[in-house]
């Protein structure tokens, strides 16, 4: 049934791209989501009239995030091939894509733990400094615990770009469905190819909205 | 006790310089319930915030039980406030957080342990009457109950000082009511000194000692609440005054009321707080031959008594009249006969 279907898939290689596919978005998600709230929170805080209130240390992360954000990602992985030699040793294969991956999304990333940050009520933080907390507690439990939702929708969002990231990754070779779509789907006219790497891209895609949009409302307690 | 001298903040917005709190100077003794009234832009808010160091003032000192609040920082700061708590008009609970781990929050912050946490939060929950809605979230609440939230969360390291900033404001008349006496009843148990500011003088009548009247950064007008009710000498003090009592009567309503009520003698009576008015009526109907016939009324209620006047018609023999007005002057009742029929 699935040989007449698809007379070109090569299971086993299909499913070995999947894993690759499903790696690379998850250790990119893991890193973009730690870097990318760590400079979110220090852009917070580092804004007028904040806690961290610094013109300098503001402009730098701010000028770093809206740099890496507008460049465009195809062209992000080759101005970082020198690096990503450095750093893996290699341009080729699924790890050789994540410095790519994660310099691109982080600072997406950034953009929308500012967002949610900037929309937490000023007067739980000032509540939280009148009771005598430290800026440490306060990122640890006000800012964090009460922008979760919206942590998690964003982490959502840039996981679902990455798997797009991934599959671009993948036509200079880093492995994966795009990689497999593009050099033995259409490169070579076996459409079938395309078009399972196509679903099996799309039920990833759907797999993480479902698991994020879950936490997210599980975690919305207003 | 709370010692402001010479506390004056100014903004330095760009070009614009604006004052926002002028040269305050006052004292509050430990114990009592403070009130500052003022309205929108006073400077009320950043006054309250001067005395937690929320706000670094641009000139003199806030003192709070011999600690000066404006020359500490760091870690000293942290801890003073602890002690100098804070309700505000919008409650500012955590949403993430359940009424019991919102109350444990500066217990938590404190590094209180956390079986004791536990212990305490289930104390404050009583105290404030929230019994059996220890897991629900602010979102769940009602403002009265977000407040009661806020108020047992302010309680928690056992302050000396609670500072309420509008905090009845988002309320309906009701709820403010109750809101109020449990701070009142928080006072008298745990002997807290609380500032309140306010814009509505019902919340100042209902629970504060003393009364500061705040304009354009200055107190204008400083003393017993019940004092200031009956002699205030500003014109915003006035303003105040009357939102809650109707002033003097025109010679034109005493004119009407002896249209109204021909016979026997009308007689107003100024309460001026050492007593309760219904006793005293009471006693007066029972015990002198008179007809008692309440005409017009306006009395309110301070920490200290009632406060207002009635005015009344008598009706009986010369004698009895003439008895009656001098039982109710032993009462410290002034008495102003205003006109036979
Ligand atoms: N951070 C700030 N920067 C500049 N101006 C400020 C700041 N905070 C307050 N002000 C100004 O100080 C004045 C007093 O403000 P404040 O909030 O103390 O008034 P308020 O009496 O509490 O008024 P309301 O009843 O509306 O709360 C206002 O004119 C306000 O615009
Ligand atoms: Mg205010």
């Amino acid at each position: 049934m699935l040989e007449t279907l698809f007379p070109n898939v090569d299971w086993p290689a299909m499913w070995e791209a999947t894993l690759e596919t499903i790696y690379m978005t998850a250790v990119s998600t893991l890193f973009t989501f730690i870097i990318g709230l760590v400079l979110g929170v220090v852009l917070f805080l580092t804004a007028p009239n904040q806690l961290w209130a610094n013109k300098v240390v503001n402009w730098l992360s701010g000028a770093f995030v809206n740099i890496f954000r507008s460049i465009p990602f195809i062209i992000l992985i080759i101005l970082l091939i020198p690096f990503t030699k450095f750093l893996i040793g290699s341009i080729r294969g699924p790890n050789a894509a994540l410095p790519a991956l994660i310099i691109g999304a982080a600072p997406f990333y950034a953009r929308m733990v500012l967002i949610a940050l900037k929309e937490i009520d000023k007067g739980v933080i000032e509540a939280a400094r009148s009771m005598g907390a430290t800026t440490w507690t306060i990122i640890r439990k006000v800012l964090l615990p009460e922008s979760k939702p919206a942590l998690i929708s964003g982490i959502t969002v840039t996981a679902i770009a990455l798997v797009g990231y991934t599959a671009m990754a993948g036509i200079i070779g880093a492995g994966g469905l795009g990689t497999l779509a593009f050099l033995d789907g259409f490169q070579r006219s076996r459409e079938d190819v395309t078009l399972v790497s196509t679903i099996l891209i799309l039920v990833i895609v759907f797999a993480v909205q479902f698991v994020g949009d879950f936490l997210t409302s599980r975690s919305d307690k207003r | 006790m709370i010692e402001l001298k010479g506390l004056t903040k100014v903004f330095d917005t760009g070009k614009a310089r604006l004052t926002a709190v002028d040269h305050v100077d006052l004292r509050v003794p430990a114990g009592e319930i403070f009130g500052i009234i003022g309205y929108s832009g006073a400077g009320k808010s950043t006054l309250i915030r001067l005395l937690n160091g929320l706000e670094k003032p641009s000139e003199g000192s806030v003192e709070i039980n011999g600690q000066n609040i404006t020359a500490i920082s760091g870690p000293k700061l942290r801890k003073a406030r602890q002690k100098v708590s804070m309700i505000f008009q919008h409650f500012n609970l955590l949403w993430s957080r359940t009424v019991r781990e919102n109350i444990e929050f500066p217990l938590e912050i404190a590094g209180v342990g956390k079986e004791e946490r536990r212990k305490r939060s289930a104390e404050l929950i009583e105290l404030v009457g929230l019994e059996g809605r220890e897991t629900a979230y602010p979102a769940q609440l009602s403002g009265g109950q977000k407040q009661r939230v806020g108020i047992a969360r302010a309680l928690a390291n056992d302050p000396e000082v609670l500072l309420c900033d509008e905090a009845t404001s988002a309320l309906d008349p009701q709820t403010t009511d109750a809101i109020l006496d449990l701070l009142v009843d928080i006072n008298k148990r745990l002997g807290l000194t609380i500032v309140l500011i306010t814009h509505e003088m019902h919340v100042i009548r209902k629970i504060c000692h003393r009364v500061a009247v705040m304009e354009d950064g200055r107190v204008v007008e400083l003393g017993e609440v019940l004092h200031v009710f009956q002699h205030p000498k500003e014109n915003i003090t006035k303003r105040f005054v009357a939102q809650v009592t109707e002033t003097e009567d025109s010679a034109e309503t005493v004119r009407h009321l002896r249209e109204q009520y021909p016979e026997g003698q009308l007689v107003k009576l100024i309460f001026v707080g050492d007593q309760a008015e219904q006793p005293i009526l009471t006693q007066l109907i029972r015990e002198y031959q008179v007809e008692v016939n309440i005409v017009h009324g306006n009395i309110s209620h301070t920490q200290r008594g009632a406060y207002g006047t009635l005015i009344l018609q008598l009706k009986g023999t010369a004698d009895e009249i003439a008895k009656a007005l001098a039982f109710l002057g032993a009462h410290d009742v002034q008495t102003e006969v205003m006109g036979n029929a």
